[in-house]
């Protein structure tokens, strides 16, 4: 019972992570149309940008403040300068690109940062808490809080605000939104910079928690990028309840199945799932 | 208040408008009538710069919006109505609502009266109002019609332009929207009609236009229009 409660509540904090990263993903493919294959890369940034606080004597989470809007303003200007002219060339050419970005980004970080596993050692991530006689690490606890806050400020942004619904409108039909007077190319770069922000942030959110190195990405990006599927593509409540319950698949299998078949596990999840509701949980489609 | 001159536009290589002139006089209905492919939609896209016009001039209250993006000439004040309504059917109503009055909220557009433009907007259509938090893609097509010309009405735009706002409804619809037109223009709203009801449509408007293969072949008094032999024979024939 307890260990079932236990994997539940991991399974629960790490999930929430991966939803975030998730939900980054498929804001930006819901409205750009654009599967960023750079995204995994844009969380080690996050991760890094976590450690070099840390030597610097900055509480990780403290960084979020930094991080956050330096990432909003890389993702905006990479959207700018790089995408933008690859977009209207089609979307197999902006997915080469995307995972050209990825593999440059993630060979320019280990020229830099060398290939090193790094961790950052927190005073108060010693000893976990001990909550109903559940072991709950301190960090992941913190960055699962500020996950579930910053995702929910996403989702009030469009929900409530009027560049929200431009985002919203110009996911469901670019030429009906730039006739309401939204302009499209600055609405893509707002949402290009909101994903990379958000994966930067879950990246210093996770750098407590995990090993750090420069090609860390690539094991992210797949997994969130199936979390992202699972939901449907370009459903955020969707990008949520597939990365919560892809954590809880993962925690519970290593528990009652095997560790060395988690991540199997979470693909088997993923299959079954797309065979029942080929759209994803929550799969919402665009009208023309 | 819109003047268009000389416009040549079309898709690509294909040019479907052969240079075109139409004048839309401030406070006035204008209807452009035409068969199935003369390139009225297409002239209603060039002027709200969905396509780019090869050549042309448009001004808008004098000001010249040709080369400028769609974004751009609603910010100046120009409402784009499209045909087959394109509503944003994830948003509810009153977010399509708001969209519509999206340079207003944001910029480049004075903001007045928000809501109470949104008030008028469900006084115009009540049916809207009932609806109102439901999402614009679960609307029958007469109201996502009504949501249509509503959202449109939100931006309070110089020129408007409906492009067969009546397409795929029923009957009493159809009066329903003529009368709305009527009374849009008792207001003072200045309008590019396109209707396949040409008789309606005149009937409505100040002055006519008969687009014909990208050609303007006959334009005047909406009254003289109706009277026209040629006109008559070939839009007003029976079942129009
Ligand atoms: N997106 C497009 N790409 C290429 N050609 C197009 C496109 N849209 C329209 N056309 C062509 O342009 C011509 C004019 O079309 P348009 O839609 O302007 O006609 P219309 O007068 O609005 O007709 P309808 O009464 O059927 O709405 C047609 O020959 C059509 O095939
Ligand atoms: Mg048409």
């Amino acid at each position: 019972m307890d260990t079932l409660l236990q994997s539940l509540v991991s399974g629960t904090l790490t999930g929430t992570l991966y939803a975030m990263i998730a939900v980054g993903l498929t804001v930006v493919f819901g409205v750009m149309r654009i599967i960023n294959m750079a995204h995994g890369e844009m969380v080690m940034l996050g991760m890094f940008g976590a450690y070099w606080a840390h030597e610097a004597g900055i509480d990780p989470f403290v960084s979020l403040l930094l991080w956050m809007p330096a990432m909003f303003a890389f993702g905006m200007a990479v959207q700018r300068f790089l995408l933008a002219r690859v977009i209207p060339s089609g979307e197999l050419n902006t997915l080469l690109y995307t995972a050209g970005l990825s593999l440059l980004i993630a060979n320019l970080a280990l020229f830099f940062w060398n290939g090193d596993y790094r961790t950052i050692s927190l005073d108060y991530g010693m000893t976990p808490a001990r909550p109903f006689g559940i072991s709950v690490s301190i960090p992941l606890a913190i960055a699962f809080g500020l996950a579930i806050a910053l995702t929910s400020a996403l989702y009030l942004f469009l929900a409530r605000t009027d560049t929200g619904r431009a985002v919203r409108a110009t996911a469901q039909n670019p030429d009906s939104a730039a006739l309401m007077g939204v302009n499209v190319a600055r609405i893509d770069m707002i949402t290009f910079g909101l994903g990379t922000a958000l994966a930067g942030a879950a990246g210093v959110l996770l750098a407590p928690s995990l090993y750090l190195y420069p090609t860390v990405g690539e094991i992210l990006i797949v997994k969130c990028f199936v979390i992202a599927v699972l939901g449907g593509l370009g459903s955020i409540p969707g990008a949520i309840a597939g990365g919560v319950l892809r954590g809880v698949v993962e925690s519970l299998g290593a528990v009652y199945v095997s560790v060395a078949y988690k991540d199997a596990i979470g693909f088997v999840l993923f299959l079954g799932v797309l065979l029942l509701r080929p759209a994803g949980l929550f799969g919402v489609g665009r009208t023309s | 208040m819109l003047s268009i001159r000389n416009l040549h536009a079309g898709y690509g290589k294909v040019e479907v408008l052969h240079g075109i002139s139409i004048e839309v006089p401030k406070s006035k209905v204008v209807t452009l009538i035409g068969s199935n492919g003369a390139g009225k939609t297409t002239t209603m896209r060039a002027v709200s710069g969905m396509i780019a016009p090869a050549s042309g001039d448009i001004r808008l209250g004098g000001r010249p919006v040709a080369t400028l993006p769609p974004h751009r000439i609603a910010r100046a004040g120009m409402a784009h109505s499209p045909e087959g309504r394109r509503v944003f059917a994830t948003l509810s109503v009153t977010d399509n609502l708001r969209l519509g009055a999206f340079p207003r909220l944001t910029f480049g557009r004075a903001r007045g009266d928000v809501e109470g433009d949104m008030e008028r907007v469900f006084g115009l259509f009540p049916r809207l109002r009932e609806r109102r938090n439901q999402l614009a893609g679960t609307l029958s097509g007469g109201e996502q019609q009504m949501l249509a010309m509503g959202r449109a009405l939100m931006l309070c735009p110089d020129v408007l332009l409906l492009d067969e706002p009546s397409m795929g409804l029923a009957p009493r619809l159809v009066e329903e929207v003529f009368r709305i037109i009527a009374q849009l223009k008792s207001e003072g709203i200045t309008m590019l009609l396109v209707e396949q009801f040409a008789a309606a449509a005149l009937n409505v408007a100040d002055y006519g236009y008969v687009l014909e293969n990208g050609r303007i072949s006959a334009s005047g008094n909406a009254a003289s229009l109706k009277n026209d032999p040629a006109v008559q024979a070939a839009y007003l024939g029976r079942g129009h």
